[in-house]
Parts: structure tokens; sequence; C-alpha cells
């Protein structure tokens, strides 16, 4: 459902930079892992007290995609492209790839975030394809 | 290994119009007369999606005070969790006699929802669930999509997979499917799209049903009515809860199960007569049968269209029934083969079955390996 829950203690920085449409990406100041979703704790080294968050170029590569052709709930209406989004910082988001033509979505795809705002003024990280139909 | 299944029983499947705690009780106590015991030989039972406190509810329906209980909630793959919980605590001398078991009327109560169950709390809730993907179909379509992607496998190795467990399912009468008659190729390809490149007849069924199993010590075992079931090895991997944790989706945690199961039997795949492996959508067997080992990545499609490997010989959640975790069913139908009850789909001479559970997303992983009494 489109409706998103309230971010808590470790998603908050993350949904509050949706409000300057940027995205970002929580990394360890400590090993420099990156990881996603933002969580209380780093699942490379462990550590609590070394994470911070990263923009993201807002670039990224399709790694794997489905067009849902029944939709689960009212807020959505097929035909959409469900994702999952490789961005080079190092995470895999998912997503959807917003386009005219779902079925011509693919593997290894590039892609850049957009945003579809929300009533609360966060907004969710969507992607579109980053060519025009005619360059595919 | 010391421990054995000595009796194995379905509930009334498809749409029963029945309540969970009457399938269950149905399942127990025919697994119980199956194995020539009753209730109060009991003092163990594992089971879930009875409710919050899921043995404990259980246990007081029945009457009995378990002294081992068991509800790790791990979707399809409890079941097969359950049987090296309850071989360990039966070792250990914990408990003597334990049921595992499970009943859904998920058909007849229409409780099953396209996008899965909502938990706010959840991480998911934030991060994946706005964008709307069908729980689990959409997960299971993007790890196809990066199937045929990844080794130029064709459509047609998946539907094949739907075709094959409708021929199990035409030689079992309890099959949903029973009746329907043969599947195709293009009639797979050809079925209502859900998300791509699955359509509905990649999917599982929807229906109610269940069943159980008892387990006791093998030297017990030996004095029961039925010829013992040995709990040869088992293995299980936990690999993700979110859609995007894993990053390769062609490479399951059936990897490390299948080897920890065939390493503490001190078999090999190709040892394994007859393979039961959870069939919640057709990408799911091909993934599980490279990650067993019993043919190489990208091969499964050949495998599966060989019909060398004797495989979900119920007809699987597919064609037989999928009361929305189909675990316990993999095992009964493993012990039956075993035992040689399965009439006209029985596999000739059959001593050592698979059983391969997979749950939610392809989180969870168990497998077990079962043989005769030699």
């Amino acid at each position: 459902m489109s409706t998103v829950p309230e971010p808590d203690e470790a998603t908050r920085t993350w949904w509050d930079a949706t409000r300057d449409r940027r995205l970002v990406v929580q990394t360890c100041g400590s090993c420099g892992h990156a990881q996603h979703p933002p969580r209380t704790l780093c699942t490379g080294c462990g550590r609590t007290d070394a994470l911070g968050h990263h923009d993201s170029a807002g670039t990224g590569l399709v790694d794997a995609c489905t067009v849902v052709m029944r939709a689960p709930d009212a807020e959505h209406e097929a035909p959409y492209v469900v994702a999952r989004i490789r961005l080079p910082e190092g995470v895999v988001l998912l997503s959807n790839v917003v386009t005219d033509d779902p079925q011509a979505v693919r593997i290894g795809d590039p892609v850049t975030v957009s945003w579809r705002p929300l009533d609360d003024g966060r907004a969710l990280p969507i992607f579109r394809p980053a060519f025009t139909p005619q360059e595919k | 290994m010391t421990v054995a299944i000595v009796g194995a029983a379905e509930c009334d499947l498809g749409s029963t119009g029945l309540s969970i705690l009457g399938l269950q009780t149905q399942a127990i106590t025919r697994a119980l007369a199956d194995a020539g015991l009753s209730l109060s030989d009991v003092d163990g039972i594992a089971t879930t999606s009875v409710a919050r406190f899921s043995a404990t509810s259980l246990a007081e329906h029945l009457g009995i005070q378990p002294a081992w209980t068991d509800s790790t909630f791990a979707g399809g793959s409890a079941y097969e969790m359950f049987v090296a919980r309850a071989a360990q605590a039966i070792e250990a001398g914990q408990c003597h006699t334990v049921v595992i078991s499970f009943a859904s009327n998920q058909r007849s109560a229409k409780s099953r929802s396209l996008g899965g169950v909502y938990e706010a709390h959840t991480p998911e809730a934030q991060f994946e669930q706005p964008y709307g993907p069908l729980y689990p179909a959409s997960y299971y379509a993007m790890a196809a999509g990066q199937y045929l992607h990844k080794y130029t496998a064709a459509r047609e190795d998946l539907a094949e997979v739907a075709v094959a467990a409708r021929e199990w399912a035409l030689l079992n009468p309890q099959a949903f499917r029973y009746d329907a008659g043969p599947l195709t190729v293009d009639d797979v390809l050809g079925a209502k799209p859900l998300s791509t490149p699955l359509t509905v007849a990649d999917c599982c069924l929807v229906t109610d049903g269940g069943g159980a199993i008892v387990l006791t010590s093998l030297e017990r075992a030996r004095d029961l009515p039925k010829p013992p079931v040995l709990v040869l090895g088992y293995g299980e991997s936990t690999t993700n809860a979110s859609m995007t944790a894993v990053d390769d989706l062609t490479v399951t945690g059936a990897v490390a199960s299948g080897a920890a199961a065939f390493a503490r039997a001190g078999l090999t795949p190709a040892d394994v007569d007859v393979a039961q492996l959870y069939d919640s959508f057709t990408i799911t067997v091909l993934l599980s049968l490279e990650a067993l080992g019993f043919c190489a990545p990208g091969e499964a499609g050949d495998l599966v269209r060989s019909r060398s490997l004797p495989l979900n010989t119920s007809g699987g959640g597919l064609s037989y029934c999928h009361p929305g975790q189909l675990g316990v069913l993999l095992l009964v139908e493993a012990v039956r083969q075993l035992r040689g009850e399965c009439g006209d789909r029985q596999v000739a001479g059959a001593e050592v079955a698979l059983a391969h559970g997979t749950g939610g997303i392809l989180s969870t992983h168990a497998t077990v390996l079962l043989g005769v009494d030699r």
C-alpha cells in the first residue's frame, strides 16, 4: 500500500532526506559498509556508533524486475513494474520503474531516481528509464 | 541417527468448510492410528498457524501437556526444521513421541491475500510494500526473470515443472487436480499472467489441507505396526526477510541446507530415489534442484524434462494441495513412498527420499533425508 508508516529512530534520517528529494544510503564511518534499509547497527562490522548517511548519485541499474498484472490493493493500478534497483553506492532498493512501456523494462537497464510525493511531505523514490525508447 | 517416522497422514484436502483445529485433529488422529499409537503416547508437539501460541493452543485442544513443543515460524520449511528439532529432542531424552502437524482452511475461509500480510512495524512496510509487490509471487517472479536472463534458459523450462506435477496428480486420487486432465506447456504459457514472467499456472494452488507425522526412537519404532522410516540427515539455512537482501536470486539457501543434510546422512544426490521439493512456484523447483546438487546451474529444465528423477509424486503444491505451507505434506508423501504405499504413483524400490521445504520469499530452506530401515 502507498500509505507509508511513520519512520522510526533507524529510518528517520533516510525519510527526512526525501523531503528534500535527496536519496541517501546509510554507510558505516568505521568500515565503509553501505546497507539498506537503515538499521541501528552496521551489518559489516557490528558497530552501533559509526553509522551515517551519504547522498546517492540517484542512478542505478535494474537488477531484477517483474510486471505486476494484478494489483494487490486499490492503491495500485496494474500493470506496473516492481524492480530491484542496484545503486553504485553498493545497495539494492525495491522500487517501481515508471514508464509507458512496462513490458520493455529489462535487467541491466540504467535508471534514474524520481519522486512520488506522500501526503506528509515525504516522498517515495521511484525510478525512470535513463534513456529514451529510441536510444534503446 | 536413531529416530524414525512411524505415522503419517493427511487431513481432508481441497475445500472442506472445516476449522483449523478440526483439520488438525483429523491429521493427528489419523497419523497416530497409522502409527498404532494414541494421544496419551504424545509428549511433544510441533506446529504453526494455529494461533499466536500455536503449539500451546493445539496441545490444550488435544488435552495433553507436552514436555517439548516447537512453533518456529519459518513458513513452508518449518516442518522440515521440526524434523531436525524433534530428532534432537528425542535423542536427548526430553521427549519420546513427537507429532508434527499443520492444517489450514485458507480456501474455505478465503484468508489469502495477493499482497501478503501487512505488519506496519517491519522494514518491509516502509521500504517495500509501498511499491505494490505481490507477496510472495513478485519475488519469485523476479528470481525467475534473473534465472532466464542468467542462463538463457527458456520460459518453457518453468512451464515444464507444472506439466510434470500434473502428470503425477493424475495418478493421485487425493490431488486437487486429479480429474483436471493433462496440462501442456502452452496451457501454462497461455494462462493469466500474474507477475511476469509467471502466470497463474506457475503458482501453487490455494486449498485447505494439512497433515501430520509421528516420530519416536528407532528402537521403539521397530515394535510398531508400520515399517519405520529413518531420519538420515537434515540441514537448514535462513537467508532473508526482505526482497533486497540476497545478492543473486538464483542461488538459494538450499545450497547450504542440502549440503548439511547430505553430509549428515553420508549420502549424495545420486543416492536419492524420490524427491519432494516445495513447489510454491515453478521457479522454486528449478532453483532447488540446482542448489541441492541434482544438476548443474542452468540445467534443471533439462532434468525435469527428462523425468529421470521422480519429483513431487503427489502432484505437489502445483496440482495436489497447497494449504499455505506445504512442508508437512512433503514429508507425508516421502514416508508413503518409502513404505511402498503410493499405488499408481509408487516409485518402485524407493529406499532414500529427500524432502525440501522453502518458506517465505526464498527466505528459509530446510532439507530432510529419509530412508528405509535396512
